[in-house]
């Protein structure tokens, strides 16, 4: 049974973006704020850097693109050259809508998932569902949640810390598997 | 405050009363959570079984006869099956123009409907994938369309529209699914919060462990952008593509670089129609009139008269261009759509499609609900009309009279279209019953209260 972290409940979205800063600029690192919805400007709040998935997007759509021109090129150039009521065989232009397809299915791929990717899901375990009222998250509740990984975590002074910027319901967290 | 805010004024408009996170939640999840399923939801999922039970049965029928059973002729090779095809595919459009078109623009009132517009579109393009897949005759050898390797060295012909076409639509289907259950991603969350049992299970199954972190919101908001992105010139595509099918053939009333925006803008036109069906019954049965409000009807309405506008002014451009190309066979090909036997499809066509808009030039018809319920249909109506003229009347008689030949859908044509309805709302009534059909997460983000910002008027 290994100690997750503390969670604490925070009032609005505001209150959280508040909170968000407050907990960045004392240093921690090993910190997450959850709510319901996306909140403009939590990435800034939190201290995040932009998230890299639109390299990987981008990856996947260049290799879509390049593995559609690249499949119609070779079946009618090299793996079968068949006279198709005299269209060339290396008929490039009319090869631009499957390649322009196959780079769109690639980039979702990439899309979604490299999001799951990245947000290390689907993970169906995790400390915090031991909470009861964590739960409320996705429905109307905001939530802080420090961990134990971060190198400033200190159990009491977190709990002091999170109570002084405004945080209630603050549970202490354990992995129960 | 005393003086209110224009996100203020817009949210109450869009969200009616007083409306909170909890409220919304508790609205919209309630829907799938009913203990009792209501009764008119039976009835309408009985009606779509019995319709689902007739698609089974004439596809077989078709499956084991052969496309003999249908009307099709010499010369009218393409029938309903086409006509039907491109129909449904049109009107999954509205769907992802809703989605991904829209989010771009940052139209927020669009949250209240997107969900429920994506679902009709992956339904609506699962049965539109239906015809091409029977109408080959021999559906067992329909995997050939994949460029399978296989021992008789037969490759499809990319050079060829009609693979541009499977591509495009498959494509097209495998994106919608995919944004689709992004959108739904942390809804499933919620239902899994709020679920016990079994159903918190599978809730909890298909929602992946989502925990609402931003750590994690950070990594979906740009996925979701970056899928509204690419949907949205891949939704623009796809219609284009299908009216490659026809644009690059040589048939006079089919050879025109008119068809890709004209068919775009039809497909959106009827997409609109078609969520305007659904949402006006949905709203009605689950008192979701607060969430879906005659405001957002409003603005789809003003979408119609614009696409509307648009397929109208495309209908004008290709007799202008028919009679200014000084081509017999162009400019006869468009007198006999209007004047030839099949005259009543084409003014059925100019009524429903160009005609009836043109009450939403006025707000009274614009928010009068049952006015709207039944233009909604009768655009879809249209709509398939409009394939009709395309596919029928133009086949029918081309260059020479000799080969000219009236078309007769036969009883299986009929059975297989009201078929593709019982598969489309088998779908979409589970989805109502099962799933939340106004995005929960997206629909608090009209309030203002989500805005961290809210409240100070400098920003």
């Amino acid at each position: 049974m290994s100690k997750f972290g503390v969670i604490a409940r925070f009032e609005s979205p505001e209150s959280l973006v508040h909170a968000a800063e407050k907990v960045r600029d004392k240093g921690f690192t090993k910190f997450d704020c959850h709510s319901p919805f996306p909140i403009h400007g939590m990435d800034d709040a939190m201290g995040l850097k932009r998230s890299k998935l639109g390299y990987l997007i981008g990856a996947m759509g260049l290799t879509g693109a390049l593995f559609g021109f690249g499949l119609q090129t070779w079946i009618h150039s090299i793996e079968y050259p068949m006279n198709i009521s005299g269209k060339p065989y290396f008929a490039y232009p009319a090869y631009a809508i499957i390649t322009f397809e196959l780079m769109v299915l690639f980039s979702a791929f990439g899309a979604v998932f490299g999001m799951m990717f990245f947000n290390r899901i689907p993970r169906f375990h995790h400390p915090v569902f031991y909470s009861e009222k964590f739960s409320d998250v996705s429905s109307d509740a905001f939530y802080v949640s420090i961990e134990v990984d971060d190198p400033k975590y200190d159990e009491n002074n977190v709990i002091d810390f999170l109570r002084n910027i405004g945080g209630t319901e603050i549970e202490v967290l354990s992995d129960e598997n | 405050m005393s003086v209110k805010s224009k996100a203020d004024i817009r949210a109450e408009k869009l969200l009616p009363g007083n409306q909170d996170f909890t409220s919304i939640t508790n609205d919209i999840a309630g829907v799938p959570e009913q203990k009792k399923t209501p009764i008119q939801w039976w009835l309408l999922f009985g009606f779509a079984l019995s319709l689902l039970a007739i698609f089974v049965g004439s596809v077989g029928f078709l499956i084991w006869e052969g496309t003999g059973i249908w009307g099709i002729n010499n010369p009218v090779f393409w029938g309903w099956a086409i006509i039907n095809f491109v129909w449904w595919v049109g009107i999954g459009h509205a769907g992802t123009l809703i989605s991904a078109i829209l989010h771009l623009f940052r139209q927020n009132w669009r949250n209240a409907i997107n969900r429920f517009a994506e679902t009709m579109t992956l339904f609506a393009v699962i049965c539109a994938l239906v015809f091409p897949g029977i109408h080959v005759g021999r559906i067992w050898v329909a995997y050939w369309f994949l460029p399978l390797p296989n021992q008789m060295g037969m490759w499809p012909n990319m050079r060829s529209p009609l693979i541009w076409d499977f591509f495009a639509v498959f494509t097209y289907f495998t994106v919608s699914l995919l944004f689709w259950y992004t959108g739904l991603i942390p809804d499933l969350a919620t239902l899994r919060d709020r679920a016990k049992g079994l159903k918190k299970k599978v809730y909890g199954f298909f929602a992946l462990g989502w925990r609402g972190g931003n750590r994690q919101w950070q990594h979906y908001e740009l996925a979701y952008l970056v899928l509204a992105g690419i949907s949205t010139p891949l939704v623009l595509s796809v219609h284009s593509v299908v009216s490659s099918d026809f644009a690059t053939s040589v048939i006079p009333g089919w050879h025109t670089t008119i068809f890709p925006p004209y068919f775009v803008a039809g497909a959106i036109y009827s997409g609109f129609g078609m969520v305007m069906t659904l949402s006006i019954i949905a709203r009605k049965v689950y008192n979701l009139g607060h969430i879906i409000t005659v405001e957002h009807l409003d603005k789809m309405a003003q979408i119609m008269l614009l696409t509307g506008c648009m397929v109208g002014y495309a209908y004008s451009m290709e007799f202008f261009v028919a009679w200014y190309s000084g081509n017999p066979y162009e400019s006869f090909a468009f007198v006999n759509r209007a004047l030839g036997p099949y005259w009543w499809g084409y003014w059925a066509m100019i009524f429903c499609n160009v005609v009836v808009p043109q009450f939403f030039w006025f707000e009274k018809y614009r928010r009068h609900i049952p006015f709207l319920f039944i233009t909604s249909i009768l655009v879809n109506i249209g709509m398939w009309f409009e394939r009709f003229v395309i596919v029928v009347i133009t086949l029918h008689r081309d260059f020479m009279p000799g080969a000219w030949a009236m078309y007769n859908p036969t009883m299986f044509d009929v059975a297989i279209y009201l078929g593709t309805f019982g598969l489309f709302f088998t779908g979409f009534l589970l989805f109502l019953r099962f799933l939340p059909m106004v995005s929960i997460a997206e629909a608090k983000l009209v309030l203002p209260e989500s805005n961290p910002h809210h409240g100070h008027d400098h920003e």
